[in-house]
């Protein structure tokens, strides 16, 4: 189990979008832009093994070759310009490599222009909100709802509750903490933006498998985009301390093939326009009332 | 052998007062308040570090078994303030305040009441956040950055915001202190550029001090006047903003990490000469460093925020001057590389220390290179991948550097050597287990855990108990520090010599161990040779 999980770690960079046991390093993620981190955090962390390789391995040699049990007589020199210029010189230039290929990766995230779709998302102490503004051009009236902690994490996470994190399972997948009543639809192979506020305190929007965070600010609307390539589900959780419960507000985003979308889209809509009030006012002092009264779903 | 002879003649002639109050609590004596930092601050470590204990041990497996979500937020606040305020800052006080006038050849502090002062009003600022804990709305939750509106919501708010004040005035009075004294009190023909490194270093970070503890006092001041005044700074119901706190905020957080970590490279840049038998490679480029990290942390402060939704523009601007930070910072530790090179090394356990900072510092440095590229950061932002970096930073960096100052100091300061043999036990046991601590959190932070939540998915638990024996094991290994200081200043019998150590260079090794409670009342003629960096010529 183990040694699988080790195999998995190591080998599975594209096998699944969500964390898994003896997980080593990041993933690849799931959209059209989510390589960018993955790609510099693996550049980087190359970039410093190397260095550190080159700099802790002078320094052993050092350790063993000039030791006084060795009989080594201390040298007088405490200078030399060459290798000084020369190690203040390597180090710019792998800088500005990897600031180059920084810059590029990061101009396009900022890049919110021509998207398909717009979903606006509210951070609240402890859930998040989720309004679907347009969809291809086309305003979409009404749908929009709380999502929330699932309840079996929310019954298993109370202090001394006395269950087990492990049995909370979708299908095979252990979700404890990490699955909601009611999780984000999109389609796949689209360019959504997100417009992210806070209607409290200030929370995070993360879900690795996008690339990306971004803060939900009151008072604040930032924008972020993203364009997921495989329909699936991916997790994410509130990545900005918020209250006692910042632990228990995770994220789900579940992306679906557009033919699915554009259906799952019609069912909500035909819903709502009989049952649901128009999306809660946000504003920062009256959006925590609003909110706890807006029915969840 | 005419140390012991000097000893006790000292010990008498130039007395400290007999009365316990007069001379602690009364103090003008810079080594007698230094020992008070020092006390001070090794009380708050471990306070600070019960906090830690129970983060994890309430981390060690998924649900909750132990506290509340608030009580572990409240847990995670007070662990920050403690550390940073209360341990790491004192102690690097407490050593500058015995080292500094012994380097230069002063009689004391230029200011030796408002030095006593400085000390005493800690006390009371660290009795007034503390007690919090023990009131009806518990202690601050939010965070040590203490972001509104979150900070906003507790009810403690107005303690942390006083005890910050008072905190801010002593270090604003003991930098005012180690400026005047660096720049007036030193003994003739001490030059700027003879003077050792860590006297620099306190230079330096005493003006990062004056510069910016103001700037945290007004940040904080406006959480208190939103909070009970009815202003609206960070309230943007009333036209304000939660992101300007954190731009004024990080303008002093910024600078205050580097005022927690020059002091640590003037340290290791006394040690590892000492050890190696060889003067320091580069000085005047290790005193340039310095200011240059100094100058670079002023221009930064962003970098703590690229997930605010800042403009591109900016995310470019304090990505490239984060980067920039590794040039400086990575000739520090060529430099001490370059030191050891040709040496003639031995490892007591300062160098022992010393070592592992120059490795784990290094480490944390390159986590931190990493986290500049934005991009890379929106990933690694607020995860465990900085907890694991900062803690690279901070333990096995600054806390480390002051463990090594300790040893290399204490039997200058007791008279007495310490156990070299505990010593080197403790050495291995922190070096190990931090390592076991703080390793596996950077492959939480990668595999998506948040910082600062109690609970978390099974996926993270592997790495998090591991993480949390680590830091059991981390936590009980400083039980033998503890031991081995009683030890050397109440029990030892192994005198130690004025030089201590083989190669130690510098003023502060040519007078008696224990160092007296006067020394210098007459200028020492200074011998360049003598000196640590006393022919410097490049």
């Amino acid at each position: 189990m183990a040694t699988a999980g080790l195999a998995l770690a190591t080998f599975g960079g594209a096998v699944q979008a969500n964390p898994h046991p003896w997980q080593l390093n990041m993933e690849r993620g799931a959209s059209t832009w989510s390589h960018v981190p993955y790609d510099l955090n693996n550049i980087s962390l190359w970039v410093c093994v190397v260095i550190g390789v080159l700099v802790f391995g002078a320094m052993f040699v050092a350790m063993f070759r000039f030791r006084k049990s060795r009989g080594a007589v201390a040298e007088k020199w405490a200078h030399n310009t060459v290798l000084e210029v020369v190690w203040t010189t390597i180090p710019v230039l792998i800088l500005i490599t990897l600031a180059y290929l920084a810059t590029g990766g990061l101009t396009s995230w900022a890049d919110t222009t021509g998207s398909q779709m717009t979903v606006k998302v509210t951070g609240y102490q402890w859930k998040w909100r989720y309004d679907y503004v347009s969809y291809m051009g086309k305003p979409i009236d009404k749908v929009g709802f709380m999502s929330r902690l699932d309840k079996q994490s929310d019954d298993t996470r109370q202090l001394d509750s006395g269950m087990d994190p492990y049995a909370v399972k979708v299908g095979d997948e252990q979700t404890y903490l990490l699955n909601v009543d009611k999780p984000l639809v999109v389609p796949v192979d689209t360019k959504i933006r997100f417009i992210i506020t806070g209607g409290d305190v200030i929370h995070s929007w993360w879900v690795p498998a996008l690339g990306w965070k971004l803060d939900a600010i009151p008072g604040i609307v930032n924008a972020a985009w993203t364009n997921i390539k495989e329909p699936g589900t991916y997790r994410g959780q509130c990545a900005e301390l918020c209250g006692q419960d910042h632990g228990f507000m995770p994220i789900v985003v579940v992306a679906k093939s557009k033919a699915d979308f554009a259906k799952w889209l019609a069912e909500q809509e035909a819903a709502s326009g009989k049952s649901l009030p128009p999306p809660a006012p946000i504003d920062a002092g009256t959006a925590a009332t609003a909110a706890a009264t807006t029915p969840p779903g | 052998m005419s140390y012991a002879a000097t000893h006790d003649q000292h010990d008498d002639h130039h007395g400290a007062p007999k009365s316990f109050f007069q001379r602690w609590c009364m103090s003008t004596n810079h080594k007698d308040i230094g020992t008070l930092y020092l006390i001070f601050a090794l009380t708050m470590f471990f306070i600070g570090g019960s906090f830690a204990m129970t983060i994890r041990a309430e981390l060690f497996k998924p649900g909750l078994q132990l506290v509340q979500p608030y009580f572990f937020n409240e847990l995670t606040t007070m662990h920050g303030l403690i550390m940073i305020f209360g341990a790491i800052m004192p102690a690097f006080v407490g050593l500058g305040n015995w080292m500094i006038p012994l380097m230069v050849g002063a009689p004391d502090m230029a200011l030796p009441r408002m030095n006593n002062l400085s000390f005493w009003i800690l006390p009371f600022a660290f009795l007034l956040m503390l007690s919090t804990l023990f009131s009806p709305g518990g202690a601050p939750a939010g965070g040590w950055t203490m972001y509104p509106p979150l900070s906003l919501q507790s009810d403690s708010l107005a303690y942390v915001v006083f005890a910050i004040h008072l905190m801010g005035i002593s270090s604003i009075m003991g930098a005012i202190n180690i400026i005047a004294t660096i720049l007036n009190m030193r003994a003739p023909g001490m030059d700027l550029l003879k003077m050792p490194v860590f006297v620099w270093s306190w230079l330096i970070t005493a003006f990062l001090l004056i510069a910016v503890m103001p700037v945290l006092a007004g940040a904080v001041t406006m959480l208190l006047t939103d909070k009970y005044f009815g202003t609206s700074f960070f309230n943007p119901g009333g036209g304000g903003d939660p992101v300007l706190y954190q731009h004024v905020f990080w303008f002093f957080g910024h600078p205050e990490v580097y005022i927690m970590i020059l002091p640590a490279f003037g340290i290791i840049s006394e040690i590892v000469p000492t050890f190696a038998r060889k003067p320091i490679f580069g000085y005047k480029a290790m005193v340039f460093a310095l200011a240059c990290i100094a100058f670079l942390s002023f221009i930064v402060w962003a970098h703590h925020m690229f997930a605010v939704g800042l403009p591109l523009g900016a995310d470019l601007f304090f990505m490239y001057a984060t980067m920039l930070i590794a040039v400086p910072t990575g000739v520090k530790v060529f430099n001490w590389v370059a030191t050891m090179w040709g040496g003639s090394m031995t490892f007591e356990t300062p160098m022992l220390f010393a070592i592992a900072f120059i490795i784990l510092f290094t480490i944390g440095g390159f986590s931190g290179l990493m986290l500049a590229l934005v991009p890379a950061d929106f990933q690694y932002q607020d995860t465990y991948f900085v907890v694991a970096h900062f803690h690279y930073v901070l333990v096995t960096g600054a806390l480390f550097a002051i463990i090594a100052a300790a040893y290399y100091w204490l039997p200058k300061w007791a008279g007495n050597m310490y156990s070299e043999f505990w010593g080197k036990v403790h050495f291995w046991c922190s070096v190990v287990f931090v390592n076991v601590l703080f390793f596996p959190q950077h492959f939480l932070g990668l595999a998506g855990m948040p910082r600062r939540i109690p609970d978390y998915n099974v996926a993270f638990a592997n790495f998090n108990m591991v993480s949390s024996i680590g830091g059991f094991l981390f936590g009980a290994s400083q039980l033998i520090f503890l031991g081995v200081v009683i030890h050397c200043v109440f029990f030892s019998r192994k005198k130690a010599t004025d030089r201590v150590w083989e190669g130690a260079k510098g003023l502060e090794w040519t007078v008696p161990s224990p160092a007296p409670h006067h020394t210098f009342s007459v200028p020492p003629v200074i011998h360049d040779e003598e000196l640590a960096h006393g022919n410097v010529h490049a």
